[in-house]
């Protein structure tokens, strides 16, 4: 039997063939590589890639795009950290109300929420690109960070925040299980809700999407609002990973979340692409840039071979779509 | 001489063309026919270097040609006028004319002066009375047609291909076509013409060649046949359209629509519609005749609730006054609306059938029924009769009359009281017309009150109880069935 490379099998997990081929060069390259403490390495590293391309993906298969996420990842953090650390207080009313570990996530997935709604409305009700609206985002969202923490980190957080990063849950790292169960909430939603059939509409034909009687704007803004919570779980990953969080975290996030999407066969035109593509896409950005720090490759390099990768994976999408 | 010889031309689990034979001669108009489907798009592609693998032979004048691009088609001299218009709307005639082959000075800068002219002489001998600098997005739909020829004569095509091109074409506008295709004709030029309208083949045409199901059928002389037997050929069968209606007693008002005005979105003065009233009956037919742009598509837009900051109306559905903001609050109030183009505004092209069908009813839970979602269009599929192997194929593989399809079964699961159709079976073949024809009539006898748009006068005498004529944003006349004829419809139409 002879198998051909068009075969649909082979097309739907070509991805995934790749990611392999990467691990099966890296093992024979570097003996570090294929051991256990390096693999869950890796996943902790992707862990809050993971998260945020989630989002991602529902926007891009929106035919949208959103550039703020690591700007949003890093104010959200701060806040978290902030709100930990040193409370809310009221001087006026003479109030000062403390944080819980869980209070403190909630608020700040909570202000990822109204940061994404907030590009979801300008979207929606002045008809902004979302190139352009989350491009103002990024700056927002940034500059707020620098104002809320005065430029300096937020650290020594606490044991009990820090065991969301770096803790380990039957046997596998905390932060691998925070993204699973983000991977499944959005898998559920594009698979299972309608709320995801009319993502999928919307990027495919929005006119005959509105024609139908979707309420696009309503669908956008859940959207982004999801988006931007991804974000803030992304930011709460990486700043109790860290014990401390950077008035700098989160920087060109968005890259490396729009890279996963794209690597995993997401359109950037909209309607087509899918969660696990994007998980797979996550996973071979961690793989290559742990490999090639095994190997001793310099970080500059790191980046010319990164963009070649997603170059390829966008042509070899494209040549596809041809046939 | 433009030759095939056996060509051949498969697609993943299609076989598109089969063998394919036939001569188009110079100076005369060859007639393409075919259903829907049948592989006239498929070979316009081969002839023009779109689709560079195939099994067989071209030969233009004698001589075997194969193109690798488009380029190298029109430089054989073979041009093709598509059904889409390919023009840039932001540009102006003259740059739309000279795209890809503009003239530069000898310092390689563009020179307009020289193109406009030479657009101005080409415009001459096509009898388009417009300035070179005229923005394409100006133009009538006629005339755009009109810039696509003067494209092909710029490139002194031998060979003019004509995919449909009257179907979107006000009378007027047709006659100067035809007119230019005399001359066109009269030079010795080659040109090959695909129309599902009958009575325009048997004025033009001089030969015909018919596919059915990528095999050529027959080829001939139009004066040696007759419109029965290019159907038959077409189909396979014999086709009959009933014309006569289906007559039942229309009392209850289902929709009554007052004072309807729309003025133009970028132009506050200008009003696209004028004080429209009638109303429509349960079970009743109600035809909408019209030249293009008549008004008649933003009359059916404007109860569909798309131009809520433009427009000013009473409505009545059921005895119950209702406002239009959005689709949706007219969906629920039992509207439906089959769009005219079902390309950009009917489907997402992407999508299954299923997802497609299921668009406008999904559960208000939240969460998908996949099996019912199945059930729903496995039975539509089955009812319209819509051809394809599952209802998971994309829409975007299927052909015209099938997507047409889709859009109805979509509206057709909202269950609409009110179905509006605009241009229900334009594009799309006479057999899968002559199903949605009947399929009109069954919904109406079922009771369901619909609003039909046509610009084919057959089609509107064909099936409606009543007929209403716009032309410029009003209405101008209403006949009942039994009153109206194509002369009375055409004069109605008329602008003053």
């Amino acid at each position: 039997m002879t198998i051909s490379l068009n075969h649909p099998l082979i097309k739907k997990s070509q991805s995934l063939i790749a990611l392999f081929l990467l691990c099966l060069l890296f093992s024979l390259l570097s003996d570090k590589f294929m051991t256990s403490a390096n693999l869950w390495n890796v996943l902790r590293q992707i862990s809050v890639n993971v998260c945020i391309s989630v989002g991602m993906t529902l926007v891009v298969l929106m035919a949208g795009i959103d550039l703020s996420v690591g700007s949003v990842l890093g104010f959200t953090a701060a806040v978290c950290a902030g709100l930990l650390k040193n409370g809310l207080a009221f001087e006026s009313l003479d109030l000062f109300v403390g944080f819980s570990v869980l209070g403190a996530i909630l608020v700040s997935i909570l202000i990822g929420l109204a940061l994404g709604l907030f590009n979801g409305w300008v979207i929606t009700k002045f008809s902004i690109p979302p190139f352009v609206a989350t491009l103002a985002m990024l700056t927002i969202a940034r500059g707020l960070t620098m104002l809320y923490t005065e430029g300096i980190p937020i650290s020594n957080l606490g044991a009990e925040f820090e065991f969301i990063g770096s803790g380990w849950i039957l046997g596998i790292p905390a932060p691998v299980w925070i993204s699973i169960l983000m991977v499944l909430i959005v898998l559920f939603l594009t698979k299972k809700t309608t709320f995801g059939r009319y993502i999928y509409a919307i990027g495919g034909n929005e006119r005959a999407a509105f024609l139908s009687g979707i309420n696009i704007n309503k669908i956008k803004l859940a959207v982004y609002g999801i988006a931007g919570m991804m974000a803030a779980v992304g930011g709460v990953l990486v700043t109790s990973r860290l014990n401390s969080a950077q008035p700098n975290a989160g920087i060109s996030y968005e890259l490396d979340s729009i890279a996963a999407v794209v690597i995993g066969g997401t359109s950037l035109s909209g309607g087509i692409g899918t969660v696990a593509g994007t998980v797979i896409g996550a996973v071979i950005i961690g793989v290559l840039n742990n490999g090639l720090v095994l190997l001793d490759v310099s970080p500059f390099w790191q980046q010319v071979v990164k963009g070649f990768v997603i170059l390829l994976a966008v042509i070899i999408d494209k040549m596809n779509q041809k046939k | 001489m433009l030759q095939a010889i056996n060509i051949s031309k498969e697609f993943p689990g299609v076989k598109a063309l089969n063998q394919v034979n036939f001569t188009f001669y110079p100076g005369r108009v060859n007639a393409i026919l075919g259903e829907n489907g049948a592989g006239k798009s498929t070979l316009l592609k081969i002839l023009t270097g779109v689709y560079t693998e195939y099994d067989g032979e071209i030969k233009l004048n004698g001589e075997t040609v194969s193109f690798s691009n488009i380029k190298e088609a029109q430089n054989a001299g073979i041009a093709i006028i598509h059904q889409e218009l390919n023009l840039i709307p932001e540009l102006s005639v003259t740059q739309n004319l000279f795209l890809g082959r503009e003239i530069l000075t000898p310092l390689g800068i563009l020179d307009a002066t020289k193109m406009e002219i030479e657009a101005k002489r080409i415009f001459e001998k096509i009898q388009l009375n417009v300035s070179p600098k005229t923005l394409v997005q100006q133009l009538k739909v006629g005339e755009q047609q009109l810039v696509e020829i003067a494209k092909a004569l710029l490139c002194n095509a031998n060979v003019i291909l004509m995919d449909e091109p009257t179907s979107a074409l006000s009378d007027k506008e047709i006659d100067n076509l035809h007119r230019i295709i005399f001359e066109l004709k009269k030079e010795g030029k080659t040109i090959v013409y695909i129309s599902h309208k009958m009575d325009e083949l048997f004025k033009i045409a001089e030969n015909y060649t018919v596919l059915r199901d990528g095999n050529s059928i027959d080829e001939g002389e139009m004066k040696d046949t007759t419109e029965n037997d290019l159907i038959r050929k077409m189909v396979g069968r014999d086709v009959l359209i009933d014309k006569k209606c289906t007559q039942s007693q229309f009392e209850n008002t289902i929709l009554k629509v007052g004072n309807l005005n729309l003025i133009h979105p970028n132009d506050k003065k200008r009003k696209l519609l004028h004080d429209i009233s009638f109303e429509l009956k349960k079970g009743e037919i109600l035809g909408i005749f019209g030249l293009m742009g008549a008004g008649r598509t933003e009359l059916l837009e404007t109860l569909f609730g798309m131009h809520p900051a433009n427009s000013t109306y009473s409505l009545e559905i059921n005895q119950k006054n209702v406002l239009h903001k959005k689709p949706k609050e007219a969906i629920e109030n039992g509207l439906a609306f089959v769009t005219e183009d079902r390309k950009t505004e009917g489907l997402v092209l992407g999508m299954d059938i299923s997802s497609n069908i299921s668009l406008t009813n999904l559960p208000v839970s939240g969460f998908l029924e996949p099996s019912k979602e199945k059930n729903a269009s496995k039975n539509y599929i089955e009812k319209l009769r819509i051809k394809t192997p599952s209802e998971m194929q994309l829409c975007q593989n299927l052909s015209g009359g099938n997507q047409q399809k889709v859009v109805l079964a979509k509206w057709l699961a909202t269950n609409p009281q009110i179905l509006m159709m605009d241009e229900p079976t334009r594009g799309i073949d006479i057999n899968a017309k002559s199903e949605i024809y009947n399929l009109i009539k069954e919904l109406a006898a079922d009771h369901m009150s619909i609003l039909l748009v046509s610009s084919e006068i057959p089609e509107i005498l064909a099936l409606s109880d009543r007929i209403l004529v716009m032309a410029e944003g009003k209405i101008k006349a209403c006949y009942l069935a039994a009153e109206a004829n194509e002369d009375k419809l055409l004069k109605s139409a008329l602008p003053d």
